[in-house]
């Protein structure tokens, strides 16, 4: 791939660009060769000749999309057509908060103080694919949340890929902002509508403030052509409390840059993931919790099904300065192959600086209980059902933690679908 | 109903049921007594189906039927239930919805359609009133959490639910306090009909005053070495098992 220096000079973030741009020209696409991307290759996605500023596409309409938005709850929508917003889908407001575009924040005046404030403040910029994506990036979602507000409905980010370019690289780039005491919900989706190459590089920085309270949701369930790179950073203040769940079901090539920064006491940091894999997919999650100041918690608890020939990463890191003491953190990954061929690499990576801490971590990789197969088989529920049942529950015991019940039911429905379950009951 | 012939069965070339003969009419409760290690519990394994126990001579019949071949699923639907001395946790799936998939899982092999969600739930809450079980209980996940008690509880509230022919209750009573005890037996006792049988396994005579066997039958080195009504249990009770013990041995 190449990149034109196609930067604005006139933009208000034009040396934030600049620079940016100038680190991914030294650093390039990172190989094999560093040790957070052993298991990780992007050699093979290198070589597709990805457009990277798409022309403009035809109207989606809305019944062709519908389905990939979540059902029976209304929510705000910023939906982006080809890397390009789409106003005939989405639901904006700036009805008491701020739910609208990144274009428009980067631009009008009346955001600058934010922008100035938080634009490119917890994102690396030193990691080759931020830059890129900070060089690149023309839209996104701008979400913001003053003091003691909190939205009447989630929030969907969901970006479609048509398939009108054989092959489409996307930068998005998402800024969102949670004022003390303010609460919000966000789901975030890519979604190809046809099988193409698509190469999707976001960046997603997220400032909790004192007290606030934000759920991220992102749903990986992409057509086997497409590709996710997910860096998201998150700034935490004091007694914050930020969840991010991650679903990786479906796409080809799937890293997650997950990294929590804890920039205050008493806060509260939760990773939750579940990954189902089959085929030749490639799940690859990389968490960082950097524990800066005392009395603060993490929760990692991650479940992975691996199937057919499909591989899986997890590595967690946990960094606990000397200052965080009284720290807990806790880390959880677990994972069953049902495949042979399937494989997963998982390694926790604990640093940690502080004496008076509480660090767990574990990591488990199995086959199914036969005894709770056969348990299961003696109620008279036959072997491949009872496989299917015990994945399921595997799985599902991630889902307690999610505070939107239609979010959860469509989940579970999606597990249950995955595994192939007909499950005897309704979710 | 049930005919055991000359039973041998193991795990891994180590031999544990020596030639067990046993039938079990309709109607009738048989107690399977025995010293630690005995071979109760691999015979109740081998009975439902359990895929690691090898079969190495002999048979079980049910109803003229050779199990050899029938998975544990299919003993499942032939009428065979086993209370599990452990019961497995599973997080992650109620009491309520493993019921409902056990269920319609059988009622799939009788070729009947699902259960209508009504009629399920009055049998779940007749059922469950039977066993003294709490509503919020059947939220739960399956023995996860669970006290030794609950746990036997909730096997018994599954058979009341599968209707078995053939029940297999092993140490049942082991962990249970005397009110959990008769609350068991209690239920075991009510679904107890002409048309269908229980084989109580046992350490211990304690759970024999509840569920009166008709038959006892003393297990030891994998092979019964005496039978005899449920004054047996009693001679065991006050002697122990070392006489039993002995007598074989000459």
């Amino acid at each position: 791939m190449a990149f034109e220096n196609k930067i604005d000079v006139e933009h208000p973030v034009h040396d934030i660009r600049s620079e940016a741009f100038k680190n991914f020209e030294e650093k390039g696409f990172p190989t094999k060769k560093e040790e957070a991307w052993k298991y990780t290759s992007l050699k093979a996605l290198q070589k597709i000749d990805f457009s990277i500023f798409p022309k403009e596409v035809d109207a989606l309409e809305n019944k062709q999309v519908k389905k990939y938005f979540l059902q029976e709850i209304d929510t705000y929508k910023i939906v982006f057509v080809d890397g390009i917003y789409s106003s005939f889908l989405s639901e904006t407001t700036h009805d008491g908060v701020d739910i609208c575009l990144m274009s428009a924040a980067l631009t009008k005046p009346m955001y600058k103080q934010y922008i100035d404030v938080y634009f490119n403040k917890v994102a690396s910029k030193d990691d080759s694919l931020t830059t890129l994506n900070t060089a690149f990036s023309r839209e996104g979602a701008f979400i913001y949340i003053p003091k003691n507000k909190m939205p009447k409905k989630p929030v969907e980010i969901v970006h479609f890929s048509t398939g009108n370019e054989a092959s489409l690289m996307l930068q998005p780039r998402n800024l969102i902002v949670a004022e003390e005491n303010a609460e919000l919900q966000v789901i975030e989706r890519h979604q190809s509508l046809t099988s193409h190459e698509v190469l999707t590089n976001v960046v997603t920085e997220i400032f909790a403030a004192e007290s606030a309270i934000v759920d991220y949701y992102k749903i990986q369930n992409d057509e086997k052509t497409a590709s996710l790179i997910d860096n998201t950073y998150i700034n935490q203040k004091s007694k914050s409390v930020v969840k991010v769940h991650t679903f990786s079901f479906g796409g080809k090539l799937i890293r997650n840059n997950l990294n929590f920064y804890q920039n205050g006491e008493y806060i509260d940091s939760t990773m939750k993931g579940v990954t189902i894999l089959g085929d030749k997919q490639h799940v690859d999650h990389h968490t960082l919790v950097h524990h800066i100041e005392p009395n603060c918690e993490s929760h990692q608890d991650y479940k992975g099904i691996y199937g057919e020939n499909s591989t899986g990463v997890f590595n967690g890191k946990i960094i606990v300065e000397k200052i965080a003491q009284k720290t807990n953190a806790f880390q959880q990954n677990n994972n069953i192959l049902i495949s042979d061929k399937a494989t997963i690499n998982t390694k926790p990576q604990l640093e940690i600086f502080a004496d008076d801490v509480k660090c767990s971590h574990g990591c488990t990789i199995g086959q199914l209980d036969e005894d709770a197969l056969f348990y299961l088989q003696s109620r008279g529920i036959p072997k491949k059902e009872a496989r299917a049942l015990l994945m399921y529950a595997f799985a599902n015991n991630v889902l307690e933690s999610v505070r939107i019940s239609e979010l959860k039911t469509s989940i579970n429905r999606l597990i249950a679908e995955k595994l192939g379950v007909r499950l005897g009951f309704d979710l | 109903m049930l005919k055991i012939s000359n039973l041998h069965a193991g795990i891994e070339n180590n031999e544990i049921l020596k030639g067990i003969n046993l039938e079990v009419k309709a109607g009738e409760v048989h107690a399977i007594m025995g010293p630690n290690g005995s071979g109760k519990s691999t015979l109740a394994s081998v009975i439902a189906g359990k895929e690691e126990y090898e079969v190495t001579e002999g048979s079980v019949v049910l109803d003229g039927e050779d199990l050899e071949d029938a998975a544990p699923e299919e003993r499942a639907h032939k009428g065979i239930f086993l209370s599990f001395q452990y019961p497995v946790e599973i997080p992650g799936v109620s009491v309520t919805n493993f019921m409902k998939t056990a269920i319609n899982e059988g009622r799939k092999a009788r070729g009947l359609e699902d259960m209508p969600a009504k009629d399920m739930l009055k049998l779940i809450r007749e059922k469950a009133e039977l066993l003294e079980i709490d509503r919020k209980f059947l939220s739960r996940s399956l023995n996860e959490g669970f006290s030794g008690g609950e746990k036997k509880r909730n096997e018994i509230f599954q058979m009341a639910m599968l209707e078995p022919k053939l029940a297999i209750l092993d140490e049942t009573d082991s962990g249970l306090d005397i009110d959990a005890l008769r609350i068991v037996a209690n239920g075991v006792n009510k679904l107890k009909s002409k048309d269908n049988a229980v084989i109580v396994i046992t350490h211990y005579q304690r759970l024999l005053d509840y569920i009166v066997p008709d038959f006892v039958h003393v297990l030891h080195q994998g092979k019964i070495v005496k039978s005899g009504t449920k004054e047996l249990a009693h001679e065991l009770e006050d002697k122990g098992y070392d006489w039993i013990k002995q007598e074989t041995a000459i």
